[in-house]
């Protein structure tokens, strides 16, 4: 295995656990996928931790939330504008400078890594179905492009013809991605799930033989929900971690 | 790449063109070989030139998705892949005549009909059990190799785990016009059993020389078979027996609900002949009335079959072939009515399980024995009654139990010997009392349990003549 592609990092356990099961597994490379902070009762922890991972070459990219602590909340929902007030005064100075100079998107060998989308980049657009996936086909000639921001893992896909389709991977399960056709795979989310899945997920990809694998990492999310409850964060970021969704 | 410019001697990424084999529609084949690598080879080189069928691009990406996936002795070994400038997939070269050989020389005896279908219904198994559909089988697609049968090319098939990209690509149906099964006329891609109505396509062709539904080319007249049943094989063959009659017909159901549950079932009918249950359907010299169509397609028409949608891994766990091994020694009453409870557990859970009783009759050496006793009673008929009696306590539709009375010097060997070659999935079996003797020699049931393909689950009577015996069963996995 080559790289692992990651997002939404931001509760300590999930963020332990997956970096952990992914090292296990033989990944040499990471590439975060943005939000590292927003819905996590250790945002100090989790920037701490993407600083070190790029520090020995990891690749952290922008997420909406994390521009937010500079930019502002505007255009989030109420929770989400309420936990990244609760957020800015968390962090120092060297960590808020961090998430500002973030880029929006890495490109390498015919991959685009962004948070939300290909196209507009900076204005995150949910990648959410076949209309959106055709937008971001558009705006980039990558033969796969690897993104976050929905909470629910899909794969997109467009065919030599033109034919687009998504696609509901199924975990643990090796994906080819064709060398005739183009992808888009929104990786699950790291400790803030959608899916009704309460574990963590990461993206694998093993970029020899250009193979995907969702990965599903069971962590301590009783744990993180309790921390979200106690820090007086909105009620509904704690229980989503416990039911998934 | 265009076939035109392939020359015999060519290299292509180190694998070197010895001669063309037939080409196909879609693409060229190529005997290849490679210094490194001794194994006969295929190179399948699709046929990409513009303007082209669209399916012909997406079959060969979905080969190349698929191929790779499969292991065992039913499909080709996946070598490699070209890149996108140069696509082409090497696979293992399957030596062997494939089943349209045996086209020519129809009806077959109804024994090589059973025998043909038993090897194409394990190798059907096989990749449903790798979460793969094949979705057109036909007698080119399958390949007689000693002792197996392998399915080659995937480029219509289904991994239920992977993006479905022939749905993807197409409208309408896809197939091949003579065994196309009604629910992939209607778009459904997604169910094993469809396998098994282009199985029983063959079957009923090798039995009577004859299509049951033609030969249709156009997509629009598969619709047929959803409502014109076929002429049974014995109004076109009256050599056909009934039990073949009835195995062909329930797999060319169009409900895929009245079909065999999994390819394994199917397999141990044309294993066992003799066992057939015979329906209405095994009786049956004409098609029905042509009101009786009329209906059909009235209600068809009108109302469309819906499906739901289940995972191929699913249809095969909930349909079992569960293998229940009797001792009727007497003495062990109590184990025996402990195993039918074990038994009555697991089929409750499993709505199509097949049940198959199996008693194996210890003799002192294989051919000097003599099959009757003193008075002149054959001792296998006298077990199979018991057998039959003992399954009285189980509440399973008749059709789905069937009854075994082997002979062997070692039955362990015996038991695991039949359950690989039924594709067994569960032994459920009853461990006698510790004995002295036993002790020393090992048990027949721990025997099983470190030989058997597949799960078994060993039962001990709950009052036993020794007390030291842990009560209730426990299972195993071997």
């Amino acid at each position: 295995m080559d790289w692992a592609v990651q997002r939404h990092s931001r509760n300590r356990e999930a963020l332990e656990a997956s970096l952990d099961h992914a090292r296990r597994g033989g990944i040499d490379r990471f590439i975060f996928l943005g939000d590292y902070v927003g819905y996590g009762a250790d945002p100090g922890f989790a920037v701490d931790t993407m600083m070190r991972e790029v520090e020995s070459g990891a690749v952290a990219l922008l997420g909406n939330h994390d521009a937010a602590i500079a930019s502002g909340t505007g255009g989030m929902n109420s929770v989400a504008a309420e936990a990244i007030d609760w957020t800015r005064p968390k962090l120092d100075s060297t960590q808020r400078e961090f998430l500002t100079q973030l880029p929006l998107t890495f490109e390498d060998g015919g991959r685009l890594f962004v948070h939300a989308s290909a196209h507009a980049p900076e204005h995150w657009e949910y990648m959410t179905d076949v209309a959106a996936a055709s937008r971001n086909f558009m705006a980039t000639r990558a033969h796969a492009t690897f993104c976050g921001h929905v909470h629910v893992p899909q794969l997109f896909h467009r065919s030599p013809t033109g034919k687009l389709a998504g696609f509901q991977p199924v975990q643990a399960v090796e994906i080819p991605l064709l060398a005739q056709r183009r992808w888009i795979a929104v990786i699950g989310s790291v400790g803030q799930p959608r899916d009704y899945n309460p574990a963590a997920c990461y993206g694998a990809l093993d970029t020899e033989r250009n193979v995907l694998v969702y990965v599903r990492v069971p962590y301590d999310n009783e744990t993180a929900a309790r921390k979200v409850r106690d820090a007086g964060l909105p009620l509904i970021l704690s229980s989503r971690l416990i039911e998934g969704a | 790449m265009d076939r035109r410019e392939l020359k015999a001697g060519q290299v292509i990424d180190g694998f070197r063109l010895i001669e063309p084999l037939e080409s196909g529609g879609m693409a060229s084949f190529w005997r290849v070989t490679r210094h490194s690598n001794d194994l006969p080879m295929l190179m399948k080189i699709p046929l990409l030139r513009p303007g082209e069928a669209p399916l012909t691009i997406v079959g060969y990406e979905v080969e190349q998705m698929i191929l790779p996936r499969l292991s065992g002795p039913h499909a080709p070994r996946f070598i490699a892949a070209g890149d996108f400038d140069r696509p082409y997939i090497v696979m293992e070269f399957v030596a062997g005549p494939s089943v349209t050989s045996l086209l020519n020389k129809v009806p077959s005896s109804p024994v090589e009909v059973a025998t043909i279908g038993a090897k194409i219904a394990f190798a059907l198994h096989d990749i449903h059990r790798q979460h793969v559909i094949h979705l057109d089988l036909k007698p080119s697609n399958v390949i007689l190799r000693s002792d197996d049968a392998v399915l080659i090319d995937f480029g219509l098939s289904r991994h239920d785990q992977l993006p479905d990209l022939v749905q993807e690509e197409t409208e309408g149906p896809v197939g091949t016009g003579a065994y196309i099964s009604p629910e992939q006329v209607l778009g459904d891609r997604g169910d094993p059993r469809s396998d098994l109505f282009a199985l029983g396509v063959i079957l009923y062709f090798l039995a009577t020389g004859e299509w049951p539904f033609g030969e249709p080319q156009r997509a629009d007249n598969w619709r047929w078979r959803l409502w014109r049943d076929p002429v049974p094989p014995r109004g076109r063959n009256p050599v056909v027996p009934p039990w073949l009659q009835e195995i062909i017909l329930r797999c060319l159901e169009v409900d895929p609900e009245a079909r065999y549950a999994t390819a394994a079932q199917l397999a141990f009918d044309l294993q066992h002949p003799d066992q057939v249950p015979l329906t209405q359907r095994a009786v049956r010299t004409r098609r029905d009335s042509a009101l009786t169509v009329f209906w059909r397609w009235l209600r068809i028409t009108r109302n469309p079959p819906r499906r739901f949608h289940r995972a191929v891994a699913s249809h095969l766990a909930d349909a079992p072939i569960v293998l229940a091994a009797i001792d009727l020694e007497p003495g062990h009453k109590a184990l025996s009515q402990a195993l039918a409870v074990a038994v009555r557990r697991v089929l409750a859970t499993e709505p199509n399980a097949r049940l198959a009783c199996v008693n194996v009759l210890k003799i002192a050496r294989l051919t000097l024995d003599k099959l009757e006793d003193a008075e002149g009673r054959n001792p296998q008929l006298g077990r199979l009654i018991e057998l039959k009696h003992w399954a009285r306590a189980i509440p399973v539709a008749p059709e789905r139990v069937t009854y075994h009375v082997l002979e062997s010097t070692d039955p362990a060997s015996q038991l695991v010997d039949y359950a690989r070659h039924n594709r067994v999935d569960h032994i459920v079996m009853g461990a006698r009392a510790s004995s002295m003797l036993r002790r020393y020699l090992g048990s027949v049931s721990a025997h099983v349990v470190a030989q058997a393909p597949c799960t078994v689950t060993v039962v001990r009577a709950p009052d036993d003549e020794t007390a030291a015996i842990p009560t209730g069963g426990d299972t195993a996995r071997a």
